[in-house]
C-alpha cells in the first residue's frame, strides 16, 4: 500500500515535472520572435564551376522556421526546407537533367534540409549558425555565416558557405569527374524576413 | 607541250613568289584549328548532356577564342606585310569574275574567321556561360543572359560557320583546281618549304 502510494506519487512528480519543463521550455520558445521569411524577395543560389565556368543556380522553392531574437541568438533556431526539383540554372537542357538520379533525385528526396544545433553572435549583426545540412539522404554538419541588417520592417539575412557536392552525391557516376563540374559548390542566400526585433 | 599553261607551269615555277613563313604557319594552324573547331561543332550539336559534351563544347569555345587571337594576329601580320601578287601567267589566264570571286572569297572569309567566333562567344555569354579560356582566363560578357537572344545568336553562329565551311570548299577547289587541272603551282606559294 504504503509503496505503492509512493510510487503513485513518484509517477504524479515525475509527470509534473516534466509537464513544468515542457511548459517552461514553450514558453521560452515562445518568448522567441518567430520570423516570417518573405520568399519573394528571398534567395537561395548555388554556384558551381564546370570548367572553370562559374555557373549559377538557384532555388525558387523554399520555406524557412525562424525563431529567433538577435540579441540572444543562442536560444534561437533556424530550419530550412528546399525543394530540390526547384533547382534552375536557366537553360533547359541542364534544368531537366537536375531533378534525375544522378544529380537531387528529387522523386526519392524531394527536400533539402537545414536544421541549426546552435547560433553564435559574433557582433555587429554577424552571427555564426552552426546546423546539420541534408541533402538526398546524407546529412552533414555546416557552419553558416550570417549578416543581419535592418531594411526598415524587414530584416535582411545574408551569408554565403561552400559545401561539397560529392559528399551529398550530387552528380554521380560519370557526373562525379570533378575536372568537369567541381566538388566546391558555393551555396549563397539572401533572405527577407519579417517579424525579426532590430539587432 | 601544246598547251600553255603547261608550258609555264615548267617555266613560271621558280619565279612565283611566295607567302612568308608566318604567313604559311598561320595559315595552315588556323586551317587546322578551323576545320577542327567547325567538326566538333558539328558533333557536340547532336550529342545528349554528358561529362563528354561538356568537356567537347568548352574545347571549342576555348578553340574558337584562340582561333579569333590567331586572326587577328594574321590580319595584322598581313597589314604589314603584303601577301605577294598572284602570278602574272595565273592572272592573265582568269576571267574577270574569277578574279572578283577570288578577292571576296579571301575577304570573306577573314571577315568570318572573326565573326563566326565572336557570334559563338555571344551565344555563350547570353546562355549565361561566361568564356573561361583554357578555364583560366575569364572573358568579359559583352552581351547579358537572354534566353531569346541566346536562341539567336546560336542560330547566328551555325548560319556563319556553315558559311565559312562554304567557302573553305571553294577555296580549296579553287587551290586544287590550279594544282591539278592548272598544274600552275600556286600551291607552292602557301605550302611549307620542302627541300625540292
Amino acid at each position: 500500500m504504503t509503496h505503492s502510494r509512493l510510487t503513485n506519487f513518484g509517477c504524479v512528480a515525475a509527470v509534473a515535472i516534466v509537464f513544468v519543463a515542457v511548459l517552461t521550455f514553450a514558453a521560452r520558445a515562445a518568448a522567441q520572435p518567430v520570423a516570417t521569411l518573405l520568399p519573394a524577395d528571398s534567395e537561395i543560389s548555388f554556384v558551381s564551376r564546370q570548367m572553370g565556368v562559374p555557373v549559377t543556380g538557384r532555388f525558387t522553392r523554399f520555406d524557412a522556421q525562424i525563431a529567433l531574437d538577435p540579441r540572444r541568438p543562442e536560444t534561437g533556431r533556424v530550419a530550412f526546407t528546399i525543394s530540390v526539383a526547384s533547382a534552375t540554372i536557366g537553360v533547359r537542357e541542364t534544368d531537366a537533367e537536375l531533378p534525375k538520379p544522378a544529380w537531387f533525385d528529387a522523386a526519392k528526396h524531394p527536400s533539402a534540409n537545414f536544421e541549426s544545433t546552435a547560433i553564435k553572435a559574433l557582433g555587429e549583426g554577424r552571427y555564426e549558425v552552426a546546423g546539420k545540412l541534408a541533402i538526398k539522404g546524407v546529412a552533414r554538419d555546416v557552419v553558416v555565416p550570417v549578416a543581419l541588417a535592418q531594411a526598415g520592417p524587414r530584416s535582411i539575412a545574408t551569408g554565403a558557405f561552400t559545401i561539397k557536392r560529392l559528399d551529398f552525391g550530387i552528380g554521380e557516376g560519370e557526373w562525379s569527374d570533378t575536372s568537369i563540374v567541381a566538388d566546391d559548390v558555393q551555396v549563397r542566400f539572401k533572405l527577407a524576413l519579417s517579424g525579426l526585433p532590430p539587432p | 607541250m601544246t598547251s600553255a599553261p603547261a608550258a609555264h607551269h615548267v617555266a613560271a615555277r621558280p619565279h612565283i613568289a611566295r607567302y612568308g613563313a608566318v604567313a604559311i604557319g598561320l595559315h595552315w594552324l588556323l586551317a587546322a584549328a578551323i576545320v577542327a573547331s567547325f567538326g566538333v561543332g558539328l558533333y557536340l550539336h547532336e550529342l545528349p548532356l554528358s561529362p563528354l559534351k561538356a568537356r567537347l563544347i568548352n574545347w571549342h569555345k576555348w578553340a574558337g577564342v584562340t582561333i579569333l587571337a590567331l586572326s587577328a594576329v594574321r590580319l595584322l601580320w598581313r597589314l604589314a606585310h603584303r601577301p605577294p601578287d598572284l602570278p602574272a601567267a595565273t592572272l592573265a589566264v582568269m576571267a574577270a569574275w574569277q578574279q572578283r570571286s577570288y578577292r571576296a572569297t579571301h575577304r570573306l572569309m577573314y571577315a568570318l574567321f572573326f565573326a563566326v567566333p565572336l557570334a559563338g562567344w555571344a551565344y555563350s555569354s547570353a546562355a549565361g556561360f561566361q568564356v573561361v579560356w583554357f578555364g583560366v582566363v575569364p572573358l568579359p560578357d559583352f552581351v547579358a543572359v537572354d534566353e531569346e537572344l541566346a536562341e539567336l545568336l546560336k542560330g547566328l553562329h551555325q548560319l556563319l560557320a556553315f558559311g565559312l565551311g562554304a567557302l573553305v570548299i571553294v577555296h580549296v577547289a579553287a587551290a586544287l583546281k590550279h594544282q591539278f587541272v592548272d598544274r600552275d603551282g600556286l600551291m607552292q606559294r602557301m605550302l611549307p618549304t620542302v627541300g625540292r
